[in-house]
């Protein structure tokens, strides 16, 4: 366990690093606050709604979903990688077994227009 | 002499701040060569202003970005404004805790036997900077930027995730060491392997345009592309925070470049690592190989940008999904399919 130490400690540097220049350079900088400036940029005119309400397309959440379960699959590779010297012909196969299955979720969701943009 | 505080803080802590200042000033320094080679490339002249021939141009916009005034739009989020851009540099830096510079336990901070498993999963906290600085600017070229750049960089993170594999199934290890260790008992690095010579190269190339897609760098900058989305994501960031996204970049750019030179191109090792012939070229110390390597890799990166025009979002979208993935795939079960047939490296 003891080599997670060195990465601990860089964790530590590498998220307090940003923060605290952020920080520093708040001391330093100039600022004048505005009203005017304040307002989010769109081209020049007064933003007409919040952004926070702007709606997006649904196309956005599917990716999302489809990216969960090519993520998970991979996962599952990755153990199955390292042993695939061990499980030799039976571990081919039972991998085979495994994407044959999601290769079919694949096609359905192709077949579906889930993955073109239009 | 070597007491526990010794070994476990004070050692890795000088490593730790010597591996930071670097890779800052790498990147710092990339976006100046970035800005000179591009402006060969268009036939101008670049910054060669700033004291001793534009070699401190890099310093110089440090200094300006940090007394900039840091404006926050109204209405938004502050606290995730905030946290936009460390969740973006954090993770490119933490990465570099486990990459092996060069083959002495003194080159390296840690070897941890699941080292590219521990680069993936910190380098896909990334993400969450992006889409939280876009979403929290409350500005909707940040929000659709955002959103675009969160679903790019999920795309390209399968087939990504699939080129690895395809390395992990060759060298049979998780940890960067050992891979290039592999590497060198395979008598060639795996881009090229010898005894299956096509699918390392697919990897390899997937894994590095992934790559680039993956640091939002053309031909895939989408989430930036300025004639439609102003400056995505980062529209409203300004000052320190928005040097902090710009490092980030920078910092990634580097992180792909690293990682293809560990997996791929032998990291530290020399060309044909076992060809007696070319044993005058260890005069060169293997550092100087591994980052040697890198700046190839950060070169193309910016011959990209000088070279191809931006992609459109559906054909984004549908190289990842409908050729990376499948070509990815089929790729690493033949890598299997090869090891199990022809006994393949142990």
């Amino acid at each position: 366990m003891s080599a997670y130490i060195p990465i601990l400690l860089f964790i530590l540097v590498a998220v307090s690093f940003p923060i605290i220049t952020i920080l520093i350079a708040k001391l330093v900088q100039a600022g004048r606050h505005d009203p005017v400036k304040a307002e989010p940029y769109e081209c020049g005119i007064k933003p007409t709604s919040e952004a926070h309400d702007t709606r997006f397309s649904v196309r956005y959440y599917l990716i999302a979903v489809l990216f969960v379960v090519f993520d998970v699959e991979t996962v599952f590779l990755y153990p199955w990688a390292v042993m695939f010297r061990k499980l030799a012909l039976f571990g081919f196969i039972e991998m085979f077994v495994f994407l044959a299955i999601l290769v079919v979720g694949y096609v359905y969701a192709w077949r579906r227009g889930a993955l073109s943009w239009v | 002499m070597t007491t526990p505080w010794m070994t476990y803080l004070l050692i890795p802590l000088i490593k730790i701040v010597v591996i930071l200042v670097v890779l800052i000033l790498l990147a710092a320094y990339l976006s100046w060569f970035e800005r000179r080679i591009l402006a060969f490339m268009q036939i101008r002249i670049g910054p060669n202003r700033v004291w001793p021939k534009g070699w401190l141009q890099a310093i110089a916009d440090a200094l300006k970005l940090f007394s900039k005034e840091d404006v926050i739009p109204a209405r938004a989020e502050k606290l995730v404004f905030l946290l936009g851009p460390v969740l973006a540099t954090a993770p490119a830096l933490i990465v570099f805790s486990v990459i092996p510079f060069g083959p002495s336990d003194l080159l390296r901070l840690t070897d941890v036997n699941i080292g590219i498993l521990f680069i993936l999963g910190v380098a896909s906290v990334g993400i969450y900077g992006i889409i939280l600085g876009g979403w929290a600017s409350n500005n909707k070229f940040s929000l659709m930027g955002g959103l675009r750049s969160a679903a790019q960089l999920i795309s390209y993170e399968v087939p990504m995730g699939f080129a690895v594999v395809t390395v992990v199934l060759m060298a049979n290890s998780l940890s960067l060491v050992k891979i290039v260790e592999a590497q060198k008992a395979q008598h060639v690095w795996f881009a090229f392997p010898g005894w299956l010579a096509i699918p390392g190269l697919i990897a390899f190339f997937i894994y590095f345009i992934c790559g680039v897609a993956e640091t939002n760098r053309n031909p895939f900058d989408l989430p930036e592309a300025e004639s439609e989305l102003v400056a995505g994501f980062h529209t409203e960031y300004s000052g320190m925070k928005f040097a902090f996204y710009f490092l980030a970049e920078y910092a990634n750019m580097v992180v792909i470049a690293s990682i293809a030179t560990v997996l791929f191109l032998g990291g530290w090792l020399r060309p044909f690592p076992n060809v007696a012939a070319l044993a005058f070229l260890d005069v060169i110390p293997p550092i100087v190989w591994f980052f040697a390597k890198v700046a190839v890799f950060l070169f193309v990166y910016i011959w990209f940008r000088g070279t191809f025009p931006r992609y459109r979002f559906d054909q984004l979208m549908a190289l990842g999904w409908k050729v990376f993935i499948p070509v990815s795939l089929i790729n690493l079960m033949a890598v299997g399919l090869g090891i199990l047939l022809l006994g393949g490296p142990r």
